[in-house]
């Protein structure tokens, strides 16, 4: 496979802007950390992920050909990994937790709930683009269960009408 | 910098000195489970009342490692634990300070005090609650690194490995492997070139036991480590720790810059020709990468895929040397034990299983939190003693260890101790330490499904037995919790267990049909209930729950 060298973008459906991305600043900083070894990857995906959201094709070919491993290889890895997506993220990220403790505490109603009024299920984002549901196994805080994540910020001891209300907040936060 | 043991001892007594300086001692927990209740705006609203009193000098409000009590943070501590708050809020902050000295808030004070702090024996987790995990000073103020000097100084690493093997110390990771054989195997291994892993992948969907440790005290993790990269004979060591977990990367990624800025992590430790490093890895939300050869591909940059063991790391690991893996809680006991002796850690705990254990406890009990007991404890000592009991009026059910590779035990071996050997005896597994307590409302078909899916979806994909074998027995229990089952099936679901145990590549595979294995042998008259009645004894099946 033929990886590519150059920074991605270009085509209007990648979230890179041409020619040097000031997003691509945290990606290059790792590679150059591990001096661009192979095994530097997941951390490079990682770093990628948080400067831009998902991983597109357009980066990955750049880690690819920077860090001289398969395109193929880049893609197994960010493919294999559930912390890793290839979609574009909505404007807010919930997390529900579906771990253990969260489970037997009812996060399934929680989930239920979301499906019900928003119409998405785990790894969906709403069709206006403003809500990304998620779902982990395990958050660490099961002391807490249910536990979730709302834009990063951890909350715990949910029942669906508040998680309800949060992402109702959102979206009354942010008038389209 | 490189420290002497003058400087070792300096820091120490300079801290003593500092922290006596002060009258009142006020810590805040600020793990994450306190953290997202808002302790953050609590401990600045006590250290701005403390200001506005003008008792900087006499008053210390600091942010410590996880307290224990989860279920009722946010949790605050007054003078080392003479007073613990819980649910406190900044508007308490007056309160506090005005109690000082006096009699506590009684509206605030911990209800669960007594049994759950005082049932507990506290090595692993001795500091958390006590020191900020973000000084590495107070850590050594709290005997911390004189382990490692003592190892590096004082012994052989032939003496070192002797004392963690007469220890009794088995690796809290899951399967209970003797820690000074495995130290052995790698220190034997012919290759200049070794490396120490250190396991806080923490899968287990239930367990916190690891984050707690390496966000509440972080270098007792780190100095473990070197303690056993002096043993076995490497300078290279890795933390590969879940990304699920932003705070205790965070601490940790700091606690590694304050060791090497004062050479207790670099080239020369000590004065002695002895030197580590160690480096941070993040996983990517993969169960699978907790097993050993796939932590391995892992840190590698590949996808972690399990490979066939043997050859066993200790001989052929990361980048093919000699690499011992060991779990954060084994590491976090290395230290105390090179300082107090083999035979100190020895005597605590039973025959054959040694010290003691951290559970993270969670589910359908009163304390939920984390909590460190000797091996040999009861499970109704840890659940209705030190956890409080069944919340909400609900009987006790089952208790689930060892996560999606153990089982539920039933209450009829509420008073078996908690030790390796019992809980293999009851068809489940010690593993990493998550206790999750069930109640009368849950189903426990359900519970074995929930167990099932969770295996299906980490499955790599490797093997064919763990790939398929997890989604045909999955579909047969969602069958089954649907009321659509027959008879026909159960012995099916029982056949693929078998065949699913015997075949897998990995313990991913291997040990899935703990949780239904389990449930079918305590549990079996809820599987005929969904299978001949068409209904859910707990009523938690909906499906099944129609034709009640
Ligand atoms: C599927 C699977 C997941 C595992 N997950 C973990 C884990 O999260 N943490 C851990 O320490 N060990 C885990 N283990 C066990 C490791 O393979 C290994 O035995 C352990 O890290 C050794 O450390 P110890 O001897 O200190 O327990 C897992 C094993 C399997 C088969
Ligand atoms: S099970 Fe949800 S935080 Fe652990």
């Amino acid at each position: 496979m033929q990886a590519d060298n150059s920074p991605p973008g270009g085509q209007s459906s990648t979230p890179s802007s041409p020619p040097a991305d000031p997003r691509l600043r945290l990606v290059d900083r790792t590679m150059q950390l591990y001096h661009h070894e192979g095994h530097a990857l997941i951390e490079t995906l990682h770093a990628a992920q948080e400067s831009f959201g998902y991983l597109d094709e357009g980066i990955m070919h750049y880690i690819a050909g920077r860090l001289r491993v398969p395109l193929s290889r880049v893609f197994a890895v960010a493919t294999f990994y559930h912390a890793f997506t290839l979609k574009p993220p909505g404007k807010h990220t919930c997390v529900i937790c579906l771990g253990t403790a969260c489970y037997i505490g009812g996060s399934r109603a929680i989930l239920d709930g979301i499906r019900d009024r928003e119409g998405i299920a785990a790894g969906e984002t709403t069709a206006d683009g403003e809500v990304s549901l998620v779902v982990a196994r395990c958050l660490g805080s099961c002391g807490l269960a249910p536990a979730g994540v709302f834009d990063g910020e951890v909350a715990g001891r949910l029942d669906p009408q508040q998680v309800l209300d949060r992402i109702g907040r959102w979206r009354h936060d942010d008038p389209a | 910098m490189i420290l002497h043991s003058e400087d070792l001892h300096r820091i120490a007594r300079d801290e003593q000195d500092r922290r006596d300086g002060f009258r009142h001692q006020v810590h805040v927990c600020m793990a994450a489970g306190c953290l997202s209740c808002g302790s953050g705006e609590v401990k600045q609203a006590l250290e701005a009342e403390v200001a506005r009193r003008g008792l900087a000098g006499r008053c210390q409000v600091k942010g410590v490692g996880c307290l224990g009590l989860c279920a009722a943070g946010p949790l605050v501590a007054v003078d080392d634990g003479a007073t613990r708050y819980q649910g406190v809020q900044a508007a308490d902050a007056a309160a506090i300070v005005d109690a000082l000295g006096g009699s506590p808030v009684e509206r605030l004070r911990c209800s669960g005090d007594m049994a759950f702090f005082q049932r507990q024996t506290r090595i692993v987790t001795e500091n958390c609650g006590r020191i900020d995990p973000e000084r590495i000073e107070e850590y050594i103020a709290a005997a911390g690194y004189h382990g490692l000097h003592r190892a590096l100084t004082g012994m052989s690493r032939q003496e070192v490995i002797d004392e963690v093997g007469h220890s009794g110390l088995r690796g809290r990771g899951g399967a209970g492997f003797p820690a000074g054989l495995k130290w052995t195997a790698v220190a034997k291994a012919g290759d200049s070139l070794k490396f120490v892993i250190c396991n806080a992948d923490e899968g287990d969907p239930g367990a916190f036991m690891d984050r707690s440790v390496l966000e509440s005290d972080p270098h007792r993790v780190i100095e473990g480590m070197a303690i056993a990269g002096y043993a076995i004979g490497a300078s290279q060591g890795f933390i590969y720790v879940r990304a699920e977990y932003p705070l205790a990367v965070k601490r940790v990624r700091h606690a590694l810059a304050q060791a090497e800025r004062l050479g207790l992590l670099g080239n020369g430790i000590f004065h002695t020709p002895f030197t580590f490093h160690i480096k941070v890895r993040l996983g990517a939300g993969a169960f699978v990468c907790g097993e050993e050869t796939a932590l391995i591909a892992s840190i590698e940059g590949r996808m972690g895929r399990p490979r066939p063991r043997p050859p066993f790391p200790a001989e052929f690991g990361l980048w093919e040397h000699p690499t011992l893996i060991n779990n954060v809680e084994t590491f976090a006991n290395v230290a105390p034990i090179i300082r107090n002796g083999a035979a100190w850690f020895s005597a605590i705990g039973t025959e054959k299983s040694r010290g003691t254990k951290v559970f993270a406890l969670a589910g359908k009990v009163v304390n939920t939190g984390l909590i460190e007991v000797p091996m040999g404890t009861t499970l109704r000592d840890i659940v209705f003693e030190i956890g409080g009991g069944i919340p909400g009026g609900r009987r006790f059910k089952a208790v689930q260890t060892g996560g999606p590779s153990g089982g539920c035990i039933p209450s009829q071996f509420l008073d078996m101790p908690v030790d390796y050997e019992s809980l293999a005896q009851v068809g489940s597994i010690m593993g990493s330490g998550g206790m999750i307590v069930i109640d009368d409302s849950a189903c426990m078909v359900d519970v074995a499904r929930f167990f099932m899916e969770f295996c299906m979806t980490e499955s790599c994909g490797k093997c064919v037995p763990c790939r398929v074998g997890t989604r045909q027995i999955h579909d047969l229990l969602a069958r089954i919790t649907a009321g659509q089952a027959t008879p026909a099936d159960q012995a099916t679901l029982e056949d693929l267990c078998d065949l699913v145990r015997h075949t897998s590549l990995c313990g991913l595979g291997q040990s899935s049909p703990n949780p239904v294995l389990t449930t079918l042998k305590y549990f079996r008259d809820e599987y005929h209930a969904h299978i001949h009645e068409r209904r859910c004894l707990a009523g938690a099946c909906s499906a099944a729950g129609e034709v009640v």
